[in-house]
């Protein structure tokens, strides 16, 4: 699955998570920022991971910022994320 | 005659202010306070260094202070709650000596015990005359109570009321007389009284902090104590204020009159003194404006000074006679025990203020908060800091029930049998990390940087620095 736009998905609320997602060559890019980080950094990583694992993206960079947002929170967000970056919708 | 000196270098050489020295402050202008910040800058350029502060609170207006922390002009601080950048500073590690955190009741006993030792004290005074007859309802800053610079002026070896309203002597509200004050500093102006309004002074309007507040209304109804003459306390956060608002009705259904509400006092407070629904209000600090005014025309709403708010030293003290409290947790642990001190990661946010005073004093303690705040659930296994020790901690509010200290069974088992919907704190628990997940401890460096000095004089725990990101 191809990321052929940046797409901005999300909030800085709290509970919400903003996730930037960006077009990148042969290979995938986690950057994760979150004010939970000490406490659910990898949780964080594997919720990210997990939806782009599912929906086949391999190339892509991904900014997380997270505020907070549960694990539904963040795989919804996600999955916006990369329908948008691959211009289906909007 | 009269104790009018123009300047501030004057003072302090009148005072004999010598580096090494400690002065203090008091917090009633709160975010609005010039006279800490204007003080020390004073210092700095008459070249004092190693100046320790014992500040009641620090607030995010003192931000300078970071800078005069660096520059060595201040090497210690002693205060009972710290917010803004200047705790960030220190929990970043940022400054050599620890910061000391006491209560509200512990700090006037430290200085009785020669713990806090102040040689000047400077007080912020909305009013005074030339010769030191101060009151906090008149003038332009006024700021309501001055409780907390009762102790300061009784102990230091000088005191100084710096002010901008100079009335003609004798100063018709007298709240600090002239018996204690030994200069009058004239300044432009000691702060700015629109900023006493810190943080959530209104009713919160989330759905969540709704049923929070009417789960703590319930507890209160159904514990036995609301009844003609019982006593209230209640901090200004927006779900305790919902609660003070549901208890309203109770008290309006029920018939029921209180004998006196206590704390720093909110609006709310104020309508309930205004309305009957309590005979007396015992005021430490002015949250708010309306406050201030009702103090100063309300011979019902009354002055009352850290000491006898709730100094463990003394004969006895109003928390003593308090009958039912309602207090916030950063965090809360599986024993009860309360953090107010630092957040999930450490960062200092706040302080004791009257937290441990009041949960040890009061009849019934309860602590209220969303089981969940940005991920974090609020039940740990064990709290960052400890501010206010699980045996004085009564009962835990949540939106998803109540937990009651395992210490206070027929308090439980009458709650049970009136019906509400009582938890274990681990149940509560595991509903939260159900939904969050299991959270792992912030990682903190070694370096202490606060003491925890609980009422008593004891160190209960100690803050550790943060690591930088």
């Amino acid at each position: 699955m191809k990321i052929k736009n940046i797409a901005i998905v999300g909030s800085l609320e709290s509970n919400d998570v903003m996730i930037t997602i960006e077009p990148l060559e042969n290979k995938l890019e986690i950057i994760i920022e979150s004010i939970v980080y000490d406490q659910f950094n990898e949780e964080i990583k594997k919720a990210v991971q997990d939806v782009c694992d599912e929906l086949e993206v391999k190339q892509a960079k991904i900014k997380v910022n997270d505020r907070g947002a549960l694990e539904c929170t963040i795989k919804a967000r996600m999955e916006a994320a990369i329908i948008r970056g691959k211009g289906e919708i909007l | 005659m009269s104790k009018i000196v123009k300047t501030f270098k004057e003072v302090f050489k009148l005072c004999g202010l010598k580096n090494g020295m400690t002065i203090s402050f008091h917090h009633h202008m709160r975010n609005g306070d010039y006279v800490l910040n204007n003080v020390i800058s004073q210092l700095d350029e008459c070249g004092f260094r190693d100046i320790k502060i014992a500040p009641s609170a620090v607030f995010p207006i003192h931000e300078p202070l970071i800078e005069y922390i660096k520059k060595g002009v201040v090497t210690s601080i002693d205060t009972n709650y710290m917010s803004g950048s200047v705790a960030e500073f220190i929990s970043l590690g940022e400054m050599e000596q620890p910061v000391k955190f006491r209560s509200h009741g512990g700090r006037p006993k430290a200085m009785e015990d020669g713990e806090i030792k102040v040689d000047v004290a400077f007080v912020a005074a909305p009013s005074s005359d030339k010769m030191g007859n101060i009151n906090g309802v008149l003038g332009s800053s006024a700021c309501g109570s001055l409780g907390y610079a009762f102790s300061d002026v009784e102990h230091a070896k000088s005191v100084v009321a710096v002010t901008d309203y100079l009335v003609d002597y004798p100063n018709p509200y007298i709240s600090i007389d002239e018996t204690k004050v030994d200069y009058v500093v004239p300044v432009s102006k000691i702060g700015d009284s629109a900023k006493i309004v810190s943080g959530t002074t209104k009713i919160t309007r989330d759905p969540v902090g709704l049923t929070i507040a009417k789960n703590a209304a319930s507890v209160i109804e159904k514990s036995g104590l609301l009844k003609n003459g019982f006593s209230f306390q209640t901090g200004a956060g927006g779900a305790s204020l919902a609660a003070a608002y549901y208890l309203k009705k109770v008290m309006l259904e029920k018939n029921i009159q209180g004998s006196f509400g206590m704390g720093g006092i909110t609006k709310y407070f104020v309508d309930f003194l205004n309305e009957g629904f309590f005979k007396t209000l015992m005021d430490v600090q002015c949250f708010d404006l309306d406050a201030v005014k009702s103090i100063k025309e309300n011979p019902n709403h009354i002055e009352i000074s850290a000491s006898l708010y709730a100094n463990p030293n003394s004969k006895s003290c109003v928390v003593d006679n308090l009958d039912i409290v309602i207090l916030g947790a950063t965090e809360i642990d599986t024993n009860f025990n309360v953090n107010v001190h630092t957040d999930s990661n450490g960062m200092i946010i706040g302080g004791s203020g009257g937290h441990s005073d009041t949960a040890a004093g009061s009849k019934l303690c309860i602590i209220v908060t969303p089981l969940i705040r940005a991920r974090l659930p609020i039940i740990v296994d064990k709290v960052t800091t400890i501010s206010t020790p699980g045996n004085t901690i009564d009962v835990l509010v949540t939106e998803r029930g109540i937990a009651v200290n395992p210490n206070r069974k027929e308090l439980k088992n009458k709650l049970i049998d009136e019906g509400l919907k009582v938890l274990d704190i681990q149940e509560m628990q595991n509903i939260a990390q159900k939904i969050t997940g299991k959270p792992k401890r912030a990682r903190l460096s070694h370096k202490i940087v606060g003491e925890v000095i609980y009422r008593d004089g004891n160190i209960i725990d100690t803050i550790k620095a943060v690591n930088k990101r």
